[in-house]
Formats: structure tokens, C-alpha cells, sequence
């Protein structure tokens, strides 16, 4: 029997398709007061005057708060950000004061009573205008600012929040030794993460001291730690409790809502306060992924082999730092791409703009970098007049190689991108751009990615598994069921290393930290990893107890028995057996007499050997492996409206080991049809006075259904990672991280020009056909 | 009879064919109604204007975003308007369809989904494949890549015709070492 291995239904699957899944929104204590956002109508303005008098007179409220000197500040790395606006606001959408009344429709009549008086100050809307001499600073304090998770190097009297670098080997010898070089300029805009769910939060405060919070995050614990620092509480008054979560892709991490929703509950007596966004706050007022602006040389020999690579890259952080300076970490770490690269030199900005502050955004800043890196690989393929792929293939890392971060890499560790990208190249096999009728071009692109998890070194999970009397087991992990089918994974990996069948695994979905172990965060795809690992452990644990009680009841020494199929038998003669039911709550000897007690194995886990990145040279650990993939797609072109179809994506990533072949094929799917997304459509749009222009998702566009590709070739190759369950490696976010890069070079093939900006829209394309002719 | 100081005012409605008592605002919405007043969380709210369809119930056997429709128009209707959720299915075909095909992941845009695609078995068990992408593209899902949600609907309207259900779902592929 084997529970690893199989394509299992996630757990909560029949509640989903019963409507009897319970999300965070499904369940409204009687007698929660609801709260809403006055957000700010400017991007950046001095508050003058914020007059709550009128609607603290309309009917139904009970209070309205705005900003005071007392709220702690907050901020994941950087304390910069104030829960709601203090004498400045930074960004259209930013929170400014909270009504909270006995329903949504009274708050939001009163909302509109409020009236925000203030002085319009000069706006910074692009990261190039941020860092130009003499720009209008969005953080003159910055110096200030408590740094609350370095590293973090913030540069006063600039709008810079932080800059990460490597500086590996010597970028002047590298020059030296190379015969070409190519460079290029890319942007990618901010995105919004667009989870169906949008982000919401329930606080009540109670007289015992106890702090309940029920939301969306992806990290309850983190939610914890900060509600605890900041309102100066033991962690073990405040209470996070997470459901079934709808959708996340990392914009559930910040925490936000959580501390609004506490502000709003002490401002009524600890009474119950939900902050429930509607898609237009969470578009406009909550974070969205970074955007970027990238600057990137690479020198080669004739042959093609690189030798040097120069990396500037302007992230596009909104009014706030958030999770970006990690995110930049995370980019350092992977800047040269999958490739061998002896002389490095890579700075990345955590820029300030009057935007709306991004976090974390699945993939953690990979899709833009691969975006920039691989359009200069194909770059410099075309400069050598070499094939894309062989130019890779010559350069790619390999076991014994090291990282930009210096970091040696082994089989284990990297997986085998050789086979990936060989694979990948056989399914795209064809010319790069070819007529296929009068006005139609089909075109090919194929890109490369990396990414390691980027985690704190001392990131921690851990499982607790009870058994009940008829043998049956309880899995409890401190895991988000985002959509990821993680707690089905961590299921299987249990029913695995004690033999049974996954059905007997009970699984706890609904977080609570009060009795679920920590797990760091649900993020970086680090669920399979982390908790997987503990819960292996926890599994161990659980049969040395469970040969213990056997070994009395079979009158023998533990080190005797084995435990599979639900049972403890004798190694030598298995027909000798208690099963699990017999001492899964003590062994009762025939007179009703009982040894031993209810089996409970615990796992834990923390990272190994990771370490932050050097200030100065960026030399350390990020991650306890990476995963290596490659992608491609083909497109149909109509060479006279500009429009195009993604119509065949292709991925072949090393998976290490597919723990839930279908679930991790669903997955990266979903990942490939969002990557498509984001190449030919999706980006967070401003007007000139810094307004955001598309807050819903009639203008914020998604991918809808038909806008697919006809079809989607996945390939798992399984190189086992050796410290990971069963070998797997972390799949949730890498679906989609080359596909940008793949479609613009697919595009780049198709008009003969190189796409550089996403996303490529026909317009774009049109526009950029336009001023080329016009140039010639 | 309706409360000078709430404005709101009793009524009756009838939902998975189940005549319940609402007391209602003007302005609530039929989501509103079957979540906060009914206790039928099934339906959920995306963005409520319109756009994302995962507050799609049915009415009268037509799919329609319960976020943009008014209670008032099926209270104390004679012959009662029809309403059906998510929590009406019952062991549906289209309910085991999603299952088979993973047409979902995080769940949340789900409901709404499967009473679009219960809406098109009843009004159209004829469709082709452009038809049904049409029908499904008034609803947004995040997570998964639309193509297991549109083996599913396949595997339905197959069904529904008496064919045998579609088998190229997708298996997942060999792994090459
Ligand atoms: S909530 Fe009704 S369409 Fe989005
Ligand atoms: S399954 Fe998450 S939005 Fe569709």
C-alpha cells in the first residue's frame, strides 16, 4: 500500500463541491461589528485635516479612528508603514481612518462622511523618477525607521529602502575575457495577485487578556508575533485562526488587515470587528506584487561561454518596503540565472514610488528577474547566431559549480537542468518563427528558471500526530490550505511512513495557533519541504512509541518489531502482531489491566545550515535546494492587428520526486495559465496623478477561460533532492516563472524585434513596430 | 410589514425549495440574503459587480451573479421564483465531473462554477466546445489553468447526451530520469 506516490483527491475536495467548505468570510459571529477603509483619494499629500465628526453621527456607528502617534509602525523588514495614514499619505487607496459600525452598509454610508482635507505634495510615479537626483522623497524620516528583520540597508535622504548586491569574482577580468557583449533594459509593472478570496479579518479582544483573530493570512504565526510585539501582548494571548484560505500567491503573507481590525476592535471595547476588503480595496489598498525595471549585461566568448554578468534592477516597492528587501535578496541569489558565471556584479533596489506597496507575489520576485535574464540570453544567442537552447545548454550550472551567492552545488541540491531544458527543447522542436497562412506567423520561445526558497535560516515547522483508539490518525500540521493540496501531501507522506492507507489520516485544515505546531509561513513553496520533514519525524516518533507498547504485548524488545499495514509485527515472523487499534490508547491485558497511553508522535524541523546573505559581497546560504525547470510556448501571430494566442505551453521541471503526481501537475498548470496572464495582460496601471486606474477586475485583467492554450504539456523529471521527503522538491510557485520571459521571446521571434516590456499587448506591439519603422 | 427605523420588512422566499422567511432591506442583494440572512455561504462574494461570477446561483434553471440581483425580486412571488445554490446540488454529475478533472484548488471561485456549468446542462446539453468556453468565461478562476474545468464540463454535457465520459483527462505523465 502506498500513499506516496498517488494521485490522491485533496481532502477537502467533497466540501468544496458541496459549497460546505468554510472560508474565512462564511462565518460572522452575531453581534461582529464591521469595519471599513476610508482609503486615501491622493497618492501623495499632506494630511491636513481628517473630520470623522460627521459620520460618527450618521446611524449605526460606533466609532471611527484614524491615524494616532501611538500605533505601533509596521513593516516585515523596515518599519515604515503606519496601519493607518500619520500626517502623510503615500498612495491612492491608503487607509486613512476606519469606521466601524453594526453593518457593512452603515459603515460604508458613513465612510463617505468622511473628509480628508489635505496638500497635494510632488508625486514620484516610476522608480527611474525616484532615484534621479533631486526626486521628492516618500520617506524623509527613512533613517529612522526601526529596522525590525535585517539584513535591511536603507539609504537616507533618498527614496532607496534598502540595496542588496553580490560582488563575486572581478567584473574587469571577466570583461577581458570576453569577446561580446550584449545588454538590454526590461520593465515588468506590478501585478496584483487577484486571489477570488479577497483579504479579510476578524479581532475581538477579550477581558481575559486574549486576543482572537480569525483571517486569510498565509502566516498566522507571523500575524502572531507582530500583533504580540506590537501591542506589547505575551504570543500566547493572541490567537490566529485561519480556515480554508481562497486563493493567496503570497499577497495572504503581508500582514495588514490583522492589525487594522485589532485597532478597530480596541477602539470599541474589545468588542468583535471584521475588515472584510472589497475587490477594489484589495486591489488598491492592500499590497501588490513588486514591479521592476532591470538593466542587464552579460559578456561571452566567441563560442558563447559567459564570463561576466552586471545586473542593476529598480524594484517597484509602492509607499512601503513590506517583504521587498527579501525579495531582493531572493533575486540576488539567483541573478545570473541557471548559468555558470564567474564575475558578478548585481545590485537590486527596494525603491520608494507613490504606488501602492507590493509584498511577496508568487515566485518571489523569479518572474520578473527570469524575464530580464533570459531575454538577454536570447540576446546574446542572436548577437552569437546560435541557438537559443544550445546557448544555454553550454552554459548551464552543473553539481561542484556555485550560485552567485558562492553556495556549491551538488545532483541533490540543484536537480538536473541539462534534461529539463533538453526535453523541453525536443517538445518545442521547430523553426523559431515560421508563416503558417497569409497573416498568421507561428512562433516558439523557451526559457529557463531557478529558485530556492529564500527563507529565514531558522524558518520552523513542525506536526503532531494522535492516534485514535481504532487506530486511525490525526495529522496536525501549521500549514495554510491555500489551494496547494499541502495538507493532502503532508497526509500521504504520513499514510506512507506508517503503512496505512491515507484515508486514515485525519488532517487538521482549520489553523489555530493555540494547538497546531508552527510552520513558519505558507509560503515559498516550502510546505512539502518543511513540513514534510517534521512530519516524517513525527511519524518515527509514533512507532517507537507504538513498538514500545508492542513489544510488551508480544513479549519482546522494540528493536524486534516493524510497523506496516497497520500493524506492529515481528520482523522475523510477521504473523506475530498486535495492530494499531490493539495499542493505539494503551494495551489492555486480558483482565482489563492497560499499559501505556495514547500514542502522540511530535516532528520538528528547522532549516539547516542556511545563512542571510553578506552585506557586502552577498555570499551565503538562501535555501536548502533549488528547483530547475524549463519552459516554452508557441504562438500564433495575425502579423496585421498584432494579436496572438498562446496556443501550446510546455513545462519540464525536475520535481524531485511528485508526491501527488495530479495534484502537482494541476498545480503547475495553474502556474503556466497565470504566467500567460501576466505576460500578455496583466499590470497595475496609474495615471499621471498617481491615481490607480484599474481596481477590479474588469480592468485589471485576468485570464479567463478560452484565453488558455489548446494545450499544456507538463514533464516531471525526478532527480531526488536527498534531504526532502521522498526526494520532492518544491513545485507551488514555479508553474509559471519563465513564462513571461518564454512568451516575450516566442513574440521577439514572431515580429523581429526584441519584446522587452511586459505585458506584451498588441498595442504594445504595434507601438513598438511603429517607432522602430519610424527610426529607420 | 416593514420597520420605520431599519427599513427592513419580512418576506418570503424560496430557495432550493425550501420556503424560508427573510427580513429584508430594499437594497440587499440575493448574495446578501443567502449568506448573511440564510446561512447559504455556498455563494460567494469575488468582487460583487459582476465580474467574477463566484456568486452564480440559479434562478428558474438560468445561471445569474446573485451579487447583482435584488431579493426584493423573489420574495413573495406566486408561483415562486425558483433559486437554487450550491447547497442544492446533491451528488450531481457536474459535483463528480470536478472532482475527476481537479477543476478547482483553492476552492473559493467553485460554487460558482458549478451552478454556471448545472445552468448550461439544463439550457444546453447540446453545446459544442466554443459554446461552453463562452459560458465559462463569465467566471473568473484564479488557480487552476481552465483546461481541467473545461474537460469537466465536457465530461457532463457528454454524460447528459448518453455518451460515454470523456477519458483524456489529465493523467499525469510518466517522470523521465
Ligand atoms: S461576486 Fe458576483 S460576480 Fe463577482
Ligand atoms: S480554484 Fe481558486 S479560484 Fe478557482
Amino acid at each position: 500500500m502506498h500513499a506516496v506516490g498517488q494521485s490522491v483527491a485533496r481532502k477537502e475536495a467533497p466540501n468544496k463541491v458541496t459549497g460546505r467548505a468554510r472560508y474565512n468570510g462564511d462565518v460572522t459571529p452575531v453581534g461582529t461589528l464591521t469595519a471599513v477603509i476610508v482609503p486615501s483619494p491622493h497618492a501623495h499629500a499632506k494630511l491636513r485635516q481628517v473630520d470623522v465628526e460627521p459620520a460618527r453621527r450618521m446611524p449605526g456607528v460606533v466609532a471611527v479612528i484614524t491615524g494616532q502617534d501611538t500605533d505601533p509602525m509596521c513593516g516585515e523588514v523596515l518599519e515604515d508603514r503606519p496601519p493607518l495614514a500619520r500626517g502623510t499619505v503615500r498612495y491612492h487607496g491608503e487607509p486613512v481612518a476606519l469606521v466601524i459600525a453594526h453593518g457593512e452598509a452603515e459603515a460604508r454610508a458613513a465612510a463617505r462622511r468622511v473628509t480628508i482635507d489635505c496638500v497635494p505634495l510632488p508625486l514620484v510615479a516610476t522608480v527611474e523618477e525616484a532615484v534621479a537626483p533631486g526626486a521628492p522623497l516618500v520617506h524623509p524620516e527613512l533613517g529612522a525607521y526601526r529596522r525590525a528583520q535585517p539584513p535591511v540597508v536603507p539609504k537616507p535622504r533618498t527614496n532607496i529602502a534598502d540595496h542588496a548586491k553580490i560582488r563575486r569574482g572581478d567584473p574587469t577580468k571577466g570583461w577581458a575575457a570576453s569577446a561580446v557583449a550584449v545588454s538590454g533594459h526590461y520593465t515588468v509593472p506590478q501585478v496584483d495577485h487577484a486571489a477570488m478570496e479577497t483579504r479579510s479579518a476578524r479581532v475581538e479582544i477579550l477581558h481575559d487578556g486574549r486576543v482572537i483573530v480569525q483571517s486569510t493570512t498565509q502566516a498566522p504565526f507571523e500575524v502572531q508575533k507582530l500583533l504580540a510585539q506590537s501591542f506589547h501582548l505575551q504570543q500566547g494571548q493572541v490567537i490566529v485562526d485561519v480556515p480554508l484560505v481562497g486563493g493567496a500567491f503570497g499577497g495572504k503573507a503581508a500582514v495588514q488587515l490583522e492589525v487594522l481590525a485589532y485597532l478597530a476592535s480596541r477602539a470599541v471595547n474589545g468588542r468583535p470587528v471584521q475588515l472584510v476588503n472589497s475587490r477594489e480595496d484589495d486591489m488598491a489598498t492592500s499590497p501588490v506584487g513588486i514591479g521592476l525595471v532591470a538593466d542587464v549585461k552579460l559578456g561571452a566568448t566567441r563560442d558563447g561561454l559567459l564570463q561576466v554578468a552586471e545586473l542593476s534592477f529598480l524594484l517597484d516597492t509602492g509607499a512601503y518596503a513590506d517583504s521587498t528587501p527579501r525579495v531582493a535578496r531572493a533575486i540576488c541569489s539567483e541573478c545570473t540565472g541557471p548559468y555558470r558565471v564567474e564575475h558578478v556584479r548585481c545590485d537590486v533596489y527596494t525603491v520608494y514610488t507613490n504606488h501602492t506597496y507590493a509584498t511577496a507575489f508568487r515566485g518571489f520576485g523569479h518572474f520578473p528577474l527570469t524575464f530580464a535574464i533570459e531575454r538577454t540570453m536570447d540576446r546574446l544567442a542572436a548577437t552569437l547566431d546560435m541557438d537559443p537552447a544550445e546557448l544555454r545548454r553550454k552554459n548551464l550550472l552543473g553539481p561542484g559549480d556555485r550560485t552567485p551567492t558562492r553556495m556549491m552545488l551538488t545532483r541533490s541540491t540543484l536537480g538536473n537542468p541539462q534534461t529539463c531544458l533538453d526535453r523541453a527543447a525536443a517538445l518545442l522542436a521547430g523553426p523559431a518563427a515560421q508563416p503558417i497562412g497569409p497573416h498568421t506567423v507561428r512562433a516558439r520561445g523557451l526559457a529557463l528558471f531557478w529558485k530556492t526558497s529564500s527563507s529565514p535560516p531558522n524558518a520552523i515547522s513542525g506536526a503532531l500526530v494522535s492516534f485514535n483508539q481504532d487506530g486511525s490518525v490525526n495529522l496536525s500540521t501549521g500549514t495554510i490550505e491555500v489551494g496547494a493540496g499541502t495538507k493532502t501531501t503532508s497526509a500521504q507522506i504520513l499514510a506512507e511512513q506508517l503503512g496505512i492507507d491515507v484515508n486514515q489520516v485525519h488532517i487538521h485544515t482549520h489553523i489555530n495557533t493555540k494547538v497546531d505546531p508552527e510552520h513558519w509561513k505558507t509560503v515559498a513553496s516550502m510546505s512539502t519541504f518543511m513540513a514534510g520533514r517534521a512530519v516524517m519525524e513525527a511519524a518515527e516518533d509514533a512507532k517507537a512509541q507504538l513498538k514500545s507498547v508492542a513489544a510488551i504485548a508480544l513479549k519482546c524488545a522494540p528493536g524486534d518489531l516493524s510497523v506496516g499495514q497497520g500493524r506492529v509485527f515481528l520482523t522475523a515472523d510477521p504473523r506475530i502482531y498486535v495492530t494499531f487499534s490493539d495499542v493505539a490508547h494503551g494495551y489492555s491485558y486480558p483482565g482489563g489491566d492497560a499499559v501505556g497511553g495514547q500514542i502522540m508522535g511530535r516532528g520538528s524541523y528547522i532549516m539547516r545550515h542556511l545563512t542571510l546573505l553578506d552585506e557586502d559581497t552577498g555570499e551565503g546560504h538562501p535555501g536548502p535546494s533549488f528547483t530547475v525547470g524549463a519552459q516554452g510556448v508557441e504562438i500564433d501571430l495575425d502579423t496585421r492587428t498584432w494579436q496572438y494566442r498562446v496556443v501550446r505551453a510546455v513545462t519540464v521541471v525536475d520535481a524531485g520526486r511528485a508526491i501527488n503526481p495530479a495534484g502537482a501537475r494541476a498545480m503547475l498548470q495553474g502556474g503556466m495559465c497565470m504566467g500567460i496572464g501576466l505576460a500578455t495582460r496583466e499590470g497595475v496601471l496609474y495615471d499621471r496623478d498617481g491615481q490607480r486606474l484599474n481596481d477590479q477586475l474588469r480592468t485589471y485583467k485576468v485570464m479567463r477561460a478560452g484565453e488558455q492554450p489548446d494545450a499544456y504539456v507538463v514533464e516531471l523529471v525526478e532527480t531526488p533532492q536527498i534531504d526532502a521527503p521522498f526526494g520532492a522538491r518544491a513545485l507551488g510557485e514555479h508553474g509559471l516563472l519563465a513564462i513571461p520571459a518564454a512568451v516575450a521571446a516566442a513574440v521577439s521571434h514572431a515580429i523581429g524585434r526584441p519584446v522587452d516590456h511586459l505585458p506584451i499587448t498588441p498595442e504594445s506591439l504595434w507601438k513598438l513596430v511603429r517607432s522602430a519603422e519610424a527610426v529607420q | 410589514m416593514q420597520n420605520a427605523n431599519t427599513g427592513r420588512a419580512e418576506h418570503l422566499i424560496t430557495v432550493n425549495g425550501e420556503q424560508r422567511r427573510v427580513s429584508l432591506r430594499p437594497a440587499d442583494t440575493l448574495l446578501y440574503t443567502l449568506r448573511d440572512e440564510l446561512g447559504l455561504t455556498g455563494a460567494k462574494p469575488g468582487c460583487e459587480n459582476g465580474d467574477c461570477g463566484a456568486c452564480t446561483v440559479l434562478v428558474n434553471d438560468v445561471p445569474m451573479k446573485s451579487c447583482l440581483l435584488l431579493t426584493m425580486e423573489f420574495v413573495d412571488q406566486d408561483p415562486p421564483r425558483s433559486v437554487e445554490t450550491v447547497e442544492g446540488l446533491d451528488g450531481a454529475e457536474v459535483q463528480r465531473q470536478f472532482l475527476q478533472h481537479w477543476a478547482f484548488q483553492c476552492g473559493y471561485c467553485t460554487s460558482g462554477f458549478l451552478m454556471l456549468v448545472e445552468g448550461l446542462r439544463r439550457q444546453r446539453p447540446e453545446a459544442n466546445r466554443d459554446e461552453l468556453v463562452d459560458w465559462l468565461r463569465s467566471n473568473i478562476c484564479r488557480c487552476t489553468s481552465y483546461a481541467e474545468l473545461i474537460h469537466a464540463v465536457e465530461g457532463v454535457l457528454e454524460r447528459e447526451r448518453g455518451a460515454a465520459p470523456a477519458s483524456d483527462h489529465p493523467t499525469p505523465v510518466p517522470p523521465t530520469r
